[in-house]
């Protein structure tokens, strides 16, 4: 039986070109770029034009680029950093109902600390109300962090109207991109935000890289405290190895993005017309227009996502849904809830479908197929 | 070896050594093998982890070591509204449940026997000390070949049509080859410390857990004539038969409890192992579970459990219209015990059971046991 990886959301596989060019760095360039002999300038060098690529994705400078080791400490670093070195003049912060748990863990934290969170909510659509954003903004709002793709149903938000909202504001615009950056072109100046988080694994580079930008007159509470990396924003020896294979990973991305998006397209299509030839009853969750084509989330009716999902495993086909508990037993999204509520049926019975490059038409036929009698015989129970 | 790589097993892990090993020996025997890690109780500690995940990484461990997939199933809801209400239930009513009992009835061998089939299972295999035979193509429950281990007095519950479809292949084996086993494959659990006392409350101190679920009521620790001894903290936490933790000084015999006054709230004790308010010669069953086709309207002469891990005694089953049962025993009985399991054998074969209701000695209720 061949396994059909429709996970991508979750993590991918690295690029060709990126485990060539890692490969390169593994081999011939070990210092370390703080060093000041050539060793050091050797390594240093391979940063820099890292970061050069990086940047100019998203349209930044040079310097506003920090790396870390991956989304989440980004965004811990833009949460915990901005929270900490503002909260002289407020303790507010906006977010959505709908973030990554790297987003709204920290929160928590911060409530725990003392400063007040507003959950913007969602309709079904899973979008935000830019009038709810505007009515709870406040005199002490130090920052607004709000997601530009959901990493759970695909929905964008519309990050460059909440840029422009925010622009005259005392809050700081965090955006958790880690989902768009593979998909949509990302300019920093025309979204107006201050902070933004992307990471390499989503992107097909390597795992343990990610960056946070941060405009340069933007200041932040550093997390970490040692060397001088990363203009102090981040201390710590630079995993020269990973930023190398990501800023690889990034070269191929603009090239190739355009095409990509028509890829997912054509893949997220095929399913959805292979699952409707199969008469299997779905439902696409969230809106329909307002998404990324390389996710989708789809409730199967008369089944139960935990044995659905370890089925589909058992069948071949990796899918994710929710998130797990530490011990393996899947708890219903908290993005579905707050679309849909916490006693609606599709909290139960939905799973996330993310696309990649080797995906090809033939294995979404498959899947399809392979779907069909296991729904039936979870209806029949 | 005959091909069995379409045939599916799902076994239930625990974490433990006993389902790490019943794993291993089907992944030998050639089936297509799925781990799958029940979660029944919801529980985190006080830095918020969930009490189940170092079981759970303890059944992905040794899956990997198999090379086999492992999954997680959530039974919560089930286990609270099924085992843990029912688990109530008995102490309001001054009786000793047998959640394990319960467990292997409403979970283990219906909602996760379910789960399995769900999965394309032809066969659920637990890591339980009991057999399966087919003898005449009667399908059988056995005792496992380790008396001290034997298991079948927790699954006198689970319907007799269900046993075609049940695996224990460590019913074969005794405790020290199964930990020999897993050493000399060096299973992540070879060495693990075989869990005790009922699993929702784990390690935990009994008293406060249950505490925490049912308003404890002080009253009067009293003999059968009504001398008063002193106080109790609540009938709940007290079994019949029980020495410790009465507090009762004085010269003498040590003090026992010998039944529960629910209307009154009192605690009944006398002096001595022996005291004769401890003793019965017939009980009757209910809930009964047969294993085994027979002609029940003849009195059934076999050996019979009344609490795990006791030796077996001789006693004469007697059938009743509404399907309970009266158990007259050969020899009088020490702390026969309401709510706890009756199970029934005929040599090794496990031929059912059912729920002590009520206790008799010559031919008179024992009120005094609730």
């Amino acid at each position: 039986m061949s396994h059909i990886y429709l996970d991508h959301a979750a993590t991918t596989p690295m690029h060709e070109s990126v485990q060539e060019q890692m490969t390169k760095v593994m081999q011939n360039h070990f210092g370390n770029p703080s060093s000041i002999h050539y060793f050091g300038r050797d390594s240093r060098k391979l940063l820099d034009e890292a970061r050069t690529t990086i940047a100019k994705s998203i349209n930044a400078t040079f310097s506003s680029i920090i790396f870390t080791s991956g989304g989440t400490e980004a965004n811990n670093l833009a949460i915990f950093g901005t929270a900490y070195a503002k909260k002289n003049q407020g303790k507010h912060i906006i977010t959505t109902s709908i973030e990554h748990h790297a987003v709204l863990h920290p929160l928590e934290q911060l409530e725990s600390e003392g400063f007040e969170v507003t959950y913007l909510s969602v309709d079904e659509s899973g979008r935000i109300d830019l009038e709810e954003l505007k009515n709870s903004l406040r005199d002490d709002t130090i920052l607004v962090t709000i997601m530009s793709v959901n990493n759970e149903t695909g929905v964008i938000q519309p990050i460059k109207e909440i840029g422009e909202l925010l622009e005259h504001q005392l809050a700081v615009f965090h955006t958790d991109a880690v989902q768009a950056y593979g998909i949509q072109a990302i300019d920093v100046k025309e979204l107006k935000v201050d902070l933004l988080t992307a990471s390499s694994h989503k992107i097909y580079g390597p795992k343990g890289v990610g960056f946070l930008y941060k405009s340069e007159d933007h200041y932040l509470r550093q997390q970490l405290f040692g060397g001088e990396q990363e203009r102090k924003w981040r201390s710590g020896t630079e995993n020269t190895l990973a930023i190398a294979g990501f800023e690889q990973a990034v070269k191929v991305l603009m090239d190739e993005r355009e095409k990509r998006k028509a890829h997912y397209q054509m893949l997220n299509e095929t399913l959805i017309n292979q699952l409707n030839a199969q008469s299997i009853d779905f439902n696409i969750n969230g809106d329909l227009t307002e998404r990324v084509p390389n996710i989708i989330n789809i409730s199967f009716l008369g089944t139960e996502v935990e044995m659905f999902l370890t089925n589909l495993d058992l069948a071949g086909i990796a899918v994710s849904s929710g998130s797990a508990c530490t011990a393996g037993s899947i708890d219903p999204s908290h993005v579905l809830k707050a679309m849909y509520g916490d006693n609606d049926k599709r909290i139960y019975n939905s799973i996330r479908f993310s696309f990649g490059l080797n995906n090809t038409k033939e294995e979404m036929k498959t899947v399809a197929e392979r779907i069909k009698p296991i729904v039936e015989r979870l209806k029949n129970l | 070896m005959e091909d069995r790589s379409n045939i599916r097993v799902v076994v239930g892990m625990s974490g433990g050594v006993d389902s790490s090993v019943t794993a291993l020996l089907l992944k030998q025997q050639g089936y297509d093998v799925v781990g799958i890690f029940m979660k029944n109780w919801d529980d985190t500690d006080e830095f918020g982890v969930c009490t189940a995940t170092q079981d759970y990484e303890d059944v992905a461990r040794v899956c990997n070591q198999l090379d086999i997939p492992y999954y997680s199933v959530n039974f919560e809801n089930q286990y609270w509204d099924k085992v843990f209400q029912y688990f109530l239930n008995e102490y309001k009513a001054g009786r000793t449940p047998n959640p394990d009992v319960m467990c292997n009835k409403e979970i283990k061998f219906k909602a996760f026997l379910d789960h399995a089939i769900a999965l394309g299972a032809d066969y659920l295999a637990t890591g339980h000390y009991a057999r399966v035979r087919e003898n005449d193509g009667v399908v059988e429950m056995l005792r496992g070949v380790d008396e001290n281990k034997d298991q079948t007095y927790f699954l006198n519950q689970i319907p007799k049509d269900i046993l075609p479809k049940i695996l224990f292949p460590l019913g074969e084996l005794d405790k020290k080859e199964v930990r020999k086993i897993a050493e000399q494959h060096d299973l992540a659990t070879a060495s693990k410390k075989d869990s005790t006392g009922i699993c929702f409350i784990g390690e935990r101190n009994f008293k406060e857990f249950l505490s925490e679920y049912l308003p404890a009521q002080p009253g009067e620790m009293q003999t059968l004539s009504g001398e008063v001894k002193g106080q109790h903290d609540g009938l709940m936490y007290y079994t019949i038969g029980q020495r410790q933790g009465l507090g009762i000084g004085g010269s003498g015999d040590a003090w026992f409890v010998v039944g529960k006054n629910l209307e009154d709230n009192v605690l009944y004790v006398e002096q001595g192992i022996e005291h004769e308010a401890l003793y019965s010669d017939e009980l009757l069953a209910v809930d009964l579970n047969w294993l085994v086709d027979r002609h029940l309207n003849e009195p059934i002469k076999c050996t019979a459990k009344f609490r795990y891990r006791q030796k077996d005694s001789a006693v004469t089953v007697y059938v009743n219209d509404n399907g309970t049962v009266n158990v007259q025993f050969d020899e009088p009985q020490r702390a026969i015990t309401p709510g706890q399991a009756v199970v029934f054998y005929e040599g090794d074969v496990c031929l059912g059971g059912g729920t002590i209701d009520e206790v008799y000695h010559e031919k008179t209720k024992l009120e005094h046991l609730a």
